[in-house]
């Protein structure tokens, strides 16, 4: 209980960051792949130049979580096809829709309501994606 | 500059994200959104059938509890932390949206030719969403991740398979931006 309450005040401050920071912003997206704007760029830029300090500042020391447990960070499955392919994919729809998955729903909450219609379809796209995955190259 | 109620500079956003990472990590989760489709699609009985949707899905109901957190979140900061005003958008994207007739840019914070109520009565646009959703939905699961999962926990990890699959959201963004957009809009 005490947890979920954590996860769920983790999930309020991403959200809350994803209008403030306008990352959730069509009109930011598009201007990225037009590379007008260094908006997105510092963004996404800070964020990983941060992460890159506390993810291995982690591993190198490792550091205990809150609840006093070693921290496991997993690697990502050793592939190229997929995540070239995969990201083409993922990245013609992202452009297309301005939406990432996590921003779906926070613009749901913030009342912009065909972005259920892209969540549906997300969720169908998952699936087919899990229905076809044996035929696929990874 | 009042933070409670103006849009972030990147410098606020960026920091703010590796915040939400810090305290994922430290909460002994992982930063990943798109995983919660796939939660979602074994929730609703897909491992039946599938073997990729036939887990444990309730070991990955805190995902789903931030995303649901999340929502509350944009309601909380749309409806309560602005003044009505976005940031500015580079005039030339204005004035090449407006001829699209995409507009809004640097007035909304979404276009309302795709985010308004009326969509659902327009069948094109409704076409372009689903496009749009069954793309990101089959490209993040193929991928192994999005935004969150790759490009900011996965660089953040320093794994060369986050790398390739941030150049191919470039690659796909890119193409659709410049190449499609033009004739889909």
């Amino acid at each position: 209980m005490k947890r979920t309450l954590i996860y769920f005040s983790i999930g309020i401050l991403f959200g809350i960051i994803m209008i403030k920071s306008e990352a959730a912003s069509w009109f930011r997206i598009y201007e990225m792949f037009q590379f007008k704007s260094f908006h997105m760029y510092g963004i996404i830029g800070a964020a990983v130049g941060l992460g890159l300090v506390i993810t291995q500042a982690i591993k190198r020391f490792k550091l205990r979580s809150f609840f006093g447990e070693e921290i496991h960070i997993p690697s990502k499955a050793k592939l190229v096809k997929a995540p070239l392919f995969g990201g083409i994919i993922f990245g013609l729809g992202w452009a297309l829709t301005g939406a990432c998955p996590g921003p779906i729903y926070v613009l749901i909450g913030a009342g912009y309501f065909p972005l259920l219609i892209v969540f549906a379809a997300a969720m169908l796209g998952t699936y087919c994606y899990g229905v076809i995955k044996p035929r696929l190259p990874h | 500059m009042n933070l409670f109620t103006e849009p972030w500079p990147w410098y606020i956003g960026g920091p703010a994200i590796a915040v939400v990472l810090f305290l994922l990590l430290f909460s002994e989760k992982q930063f990943g959104m798109s995983s919660n489709l796939r939660t979602l699609c074994a929730m609703a009985g897909a491992g039946k059938k599938t073997a990729f949707f036939n887990f444990d899905w309730k070991q990955y109901r805190w995902n789903l509890v931030v995303a649901i957190g999340a929502a509350v979140g944009g309601f909380i900061a749309s409806n309560y932390m602005t003044s009505g005003d976005v940031g500015a958008i580079h005039p030339d994207v204005v004035i090449q949206l407006n001829s699209y007739g995409v507009e809004g840019a640097g007035n909304v914070f979404m276009p309302e030719v795709f985010f308004s109520n009326d969509v659902f009565s327009k069948p094109k646009t409704l076409a372009l969403l689903i496009l749009g959703g069954f793309l990101v939905g089959f490209g993040t699961r193929y991928a192994g991740g999005c935004t969150s999962g790759h490009a900011i926990s996965g660089l953040s990890n320093l794994q060369l398979p986050s790398l390739i699959a941030v150049i191919g959201f470039f690659i796909g963004g890119l193409l659709m931006n410049h190449f499609l957009l033009p004739y889909l809009l």
